[in-house]
């Protein structure tokens, strides 16, 4: 226990030096979030300062081993760390596909090549890495997947396109779906590339989204050449790898269910008001109370899981909730802010209304229950897989 | 009165589908968002409109109008709801005419409403003033001022406001915040002296705007209804500007809802149309329930208002509060159901839930509503 209060100890003082002032503070939307990259933007330079000192000791991804870049830290470490983060507030430094996606894949599935070439990358932010998993004809059934890729001897031939390629538009390296085989079950014959965005033949066109902003692309692959040496694990069992990653995303994406660190309620008091120590308006009080409850409950649902998972007893079958129960949670709480915040959510422009971030925030995470695989296909893996219904 | 259309009322909701199909479809509004048109709306299209009678269709025929009452001005908001139509149809037919219809004196009635039904004229409320709808928390100050009143404070949500020729300013020349009574109501012009308006881009790329007063003046003949009784009326107008808003609700919820089980007949995954899919028939069944009684709540709460029924306040109260409920539920559901193409600009359906959402909060979001419907209920 000893060796883990020291390290805390050190961690925190450690984060409260090197922590800039600007950076202990919560993000007011997805531009805040640095992505890194070739061409990386920064709102602010205070996000490269803590990015890399953040790099520099490992802990932009603080579990990953150290000969890849990571902090080598162990999960008890990892939580202390996560804890000590929370108490200054600080920002994430670096989010991204491949450190939340990309990364696990490459430790689990990777060549030794493989993983000593991109994962010190990920972790410094030098690449931006973007997913090309969806088709306009595989969404939900993602192993009907078609963008074909011929065998040519020394490399692979690309030729089809994908669709809702989050951040096509801005990423590096791109890891992707293909099919190198049509003739056995659709879940065979996937396989599963890394490539460079700027290869010959890949073009990108962005997609703006009801939000208004444009962060996802279709792409196109027009007789593009891939290294044989850039498929990750083997031919044709891509799918393999293909759900393990997307159990990462759906892990990623499921965070947005704890909530934020300012308590919802407060926002509510704030721009509603008390009448006899309730709120004002009493019918969105017990609407608040719900939501509230659910993500106390919910939180305490990924402690228990996260601790059972230390305790060496595996993934509990209750992950498999969390990104459809996570993802609800935060749509519902998008519904109720846009209740709370009235006249001030419905702005689309102007300073007044912070350039309509509510109603911004609002529309975009009415994506949250159809990336990463729907809500309707996370219920119909609990109902098949878990609780054996077929 | 039974609860259907009759044979004149069909007639009017067919022409009125295939007029706004034809001139105010959602691309309309698109090309007016896109171009950021300075109106907000096409005025020849609301000329057109008004021809056929449609600035009218609630105002009685003494005072130019078609006298045609507020079954058919909702069933023309309801085919607006489809399209998503931009007009003043909502500033200054349903809340402008109707409040000075009901409160107005007679000079008032024949300098005015003559003009609204001729499209001639628009006329917004100005009410709300913080970030919720609550009108007996009017605090705008009316100081007294010789004869008259000086006006000072600031409106949000006022619609239309950046092209509105007049607006109905709600202030209070007695009592405190809080108070039903001490609300008046007085009419000045857009661009009278001490008045300035911002018009705000809201998320419906519709603009209602802000509107900030600062010592206008206005004399006694500029009063609509009684000194200090506004409440009454504005109440009553209130009711009637939900039901209208519900209506619009109905027709975007219907429309939004056909587009989504179009789409589960035609779309296919893991060999299969989507539609086959169980989880998704239940859910369309039970919107479909739903919309089912939405409709009929429309259609009773509109009859209300043509029978001057007792009951209004609490018709527009539960009307306004399921239609919420069902708005909300089916532009979620017509996204979700749609997937990634149903999160692009590009696709119509996000022009669905932005306006549903300011549709919504208009004169009283659902908390409100089931608030009031309580209320009236005596508990
Ligand atoms: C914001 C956003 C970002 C994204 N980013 C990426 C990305 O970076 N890379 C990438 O590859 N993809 C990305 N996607 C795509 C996403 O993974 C797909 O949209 C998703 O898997 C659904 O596929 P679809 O859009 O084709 O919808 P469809 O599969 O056509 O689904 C339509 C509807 O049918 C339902 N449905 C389908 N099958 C069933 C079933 N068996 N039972 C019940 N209901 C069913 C769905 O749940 C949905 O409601 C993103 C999507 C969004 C919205
Ligand atoms: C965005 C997204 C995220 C997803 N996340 C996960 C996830 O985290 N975990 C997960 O398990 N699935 C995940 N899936 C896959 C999902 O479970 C399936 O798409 C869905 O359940 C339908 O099953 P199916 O693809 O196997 O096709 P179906 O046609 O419904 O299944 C055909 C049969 O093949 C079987 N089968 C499944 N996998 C294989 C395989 N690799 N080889 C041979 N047979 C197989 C199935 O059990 C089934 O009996 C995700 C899918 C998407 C689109």
């Amino acid at each position: 226990m000893s060796n883990l209060d020291q390290f805390r100890t050190e961690t925190r003082v450690w984060l409260e030096e090197n922590c800039p002032e600007s950076m202990r503070k919560p993000m007011a939307d997805e531009s805040d979030s640095v992505g890194g990259g070739r061409n990386p933007t920064f709102k602010h330079p205070d996000q490269k300062l803590w990015m890399d000192r953040m790099a520099a000791k490992g802990w932009t991804v603080p579990t990953w081993p150290t000969q890849y870049g990571g902090g080598g830290l162990d999960r008890d470490e990892a939580k202390i760390l996560g804890e000590e983060m929370s108490r200054l507030q600080c920002r994430t430094p670096l989010q991204g596909m491949g450190i939340s996606m990309l990364g696990p894949a490459l430790l689990e599935y990777g060549s030794e090549e493989q993983k000593s070439q991109h994962m010190p990358k990920i972790a410094s932010g030098a690449i931006w890495w973007c997913q090309g998993y969806s088709e306009p004809g595989a969404g939900s059934d993602l192993a009907s997947l078609q963008t074909k890729a011929e065998d040519m001897g020394d490399h692979f031939l690309i030729n089809g396109s994908k669709i809702w390629t989050s951040g096509a538009d801005k990423a590096d390296w791109i890891f992707c779906l293909v099919r190198t085989d049509n003739t056995g079950s659709k879940h065979h014959g996937i396989s599963f590339l890394l490539f460079d965005m700027t290869t010959p033949g890949v073009t990108v066109k962005p997609i703006l989204l009801i939000s208004g902003r444009s962060p996802f692309c279709e792409t196109f692959f027009d007789d593009v050449k891939v290294p044989k040496e850039n498929l990750m694990g083997e031919r044709d069992k891509g799918w393999t790898i293909a759900k393990y990653l997307l159990t990462h995303e759906r892990e990623m994406i499921s965070g947005l269910g704890r909530g934020s660190k300012k308590k919802f309620c407060e926002s509510a008091v704030d721009a509603i008001g008390l009448e006899n120590g309730r709120l004002a308006d009493t019918v969105l009080r017990t609407d608040i109370a719900k939501l509230e409850l659910n993500i106390l409950a919910f939180s305490k649902t990924m402690e228990r899981v996260g601790d059972e998972t230390k305790s060496g007893k595996g993934l509990g079958a209750a992950s498999a909730i969390f990104k459809y129960y996570g993802t609800e949670l935060n749509k519902t709480r998008c519904e109720l802010m846009m209740d709370i915040e009235g006249e001030q959510a419905l702005g689309w422009e102007g300073d007044n209304y912070k350039d309509g971030l509510m109603s911004r925030t609002w529309l975009r995470s009415k994506g949250n229950s159809i990336e990463g695989g729907t809500t309707e296909v996370q219920l119909n893996i609990i109902s098949k897989r878990v609780l054996g219904l077929k | 009165m039974p609860l259907v259309l009759n044979e004149e009322q069909s007639m009017l909701k067919d022409a009125a589908a295939g007029f706004l199909a034809e001139k105010a479809p959602v691309a309309a509004l698109r090309a007016l968002r896109d171009e950021r048109n300075a109106d907000g709306f096409s005025r020849d299209l609301w000329q057109e409109m008004a021809e056929m009678g449609w600035a009218g269709i609630a105002i009685p025929e003494n005072y130019g109008g078609l006298d045609y009452g507020y079954v058919g001005l909702g069933l023309i908001l309801e085919e607006m709801g489809r399209q998503l139509t931009v007009s003043p149809m909502q500033s200054s037919v349903l809340v402008g005419a109707t409040l000075i219809n009901l409160a107005g004196n007679d000079a008032q009635k024949q300098a005015l409403l003559p003009a609204i039904a001729e499209g001639k004229l628009l006329v917004s409320l100005a009410l709300q003033e913080g970030r919720h709808h609550r009108p007996a928390h009017t605090a705008l100050t009316a100081t007294a001022n010789g004869d008259g009143f000086s006006l000072s404070g600031e409106k949000v949500m006022v619609l239309d406001a950046h092209v509105a020729d007049k607006m109905i300013i709600a202030a209070r020349t007695s009592g405190e915040a809080g108070d039903t009574a001490g609300v008046s109501l007085f009419l000045v012009d857009g661009d009278v002296q001490g008045l300035s308006c911002e018009r705000v881009i809201m998320v419906d790329s519709r603009n209602a705007g802000k509107v900030t007063l600062n010592n206008v003046v206005v004399s006694k003949g500029d009063l609509i209804g009684e000194l200090d009784g506004g409440m009454a009326v504005l109440e009553k107008a209130l009711s009637i500007a939900n039901i209208g808003l519900s209506a619009e609700l109905l027709g975007l919820c219907l429309q939004s809802f056909e587009t989504t089980i179009e789409y589960l007949k035609q779309r296919k995954q893991f060999e299969a149309l989507i539609g086959s899919f169980q989880s998704l028939q239940h859910r369309a069944a039970d919107m479909f329930a739903e919309l089912e009684l939405g409709k009929s709540m429309v259609l009773a709460a509109l009859q209300a208002i043509d029978n001057d029924d007792d009951d209004l306040a609490l018709m527009a109260a539960a009307t306004k509060a399921k239609l919420c409920e069902i708005a909300e539920n089916v532009t979620n559901e017509t996204i979700q159901m749609h997937g990634g193409i149903g999160m692009t600009d590009e696709y119509d359906m996000g022009f669905y839930m932005k306006r549903a959402r300011a549709a919504q909060q208009t004169f009283g979001d659902y908390s409100y509503q089931l608030d009031r419907f309580a209320c009236l209920n005596g508990f």
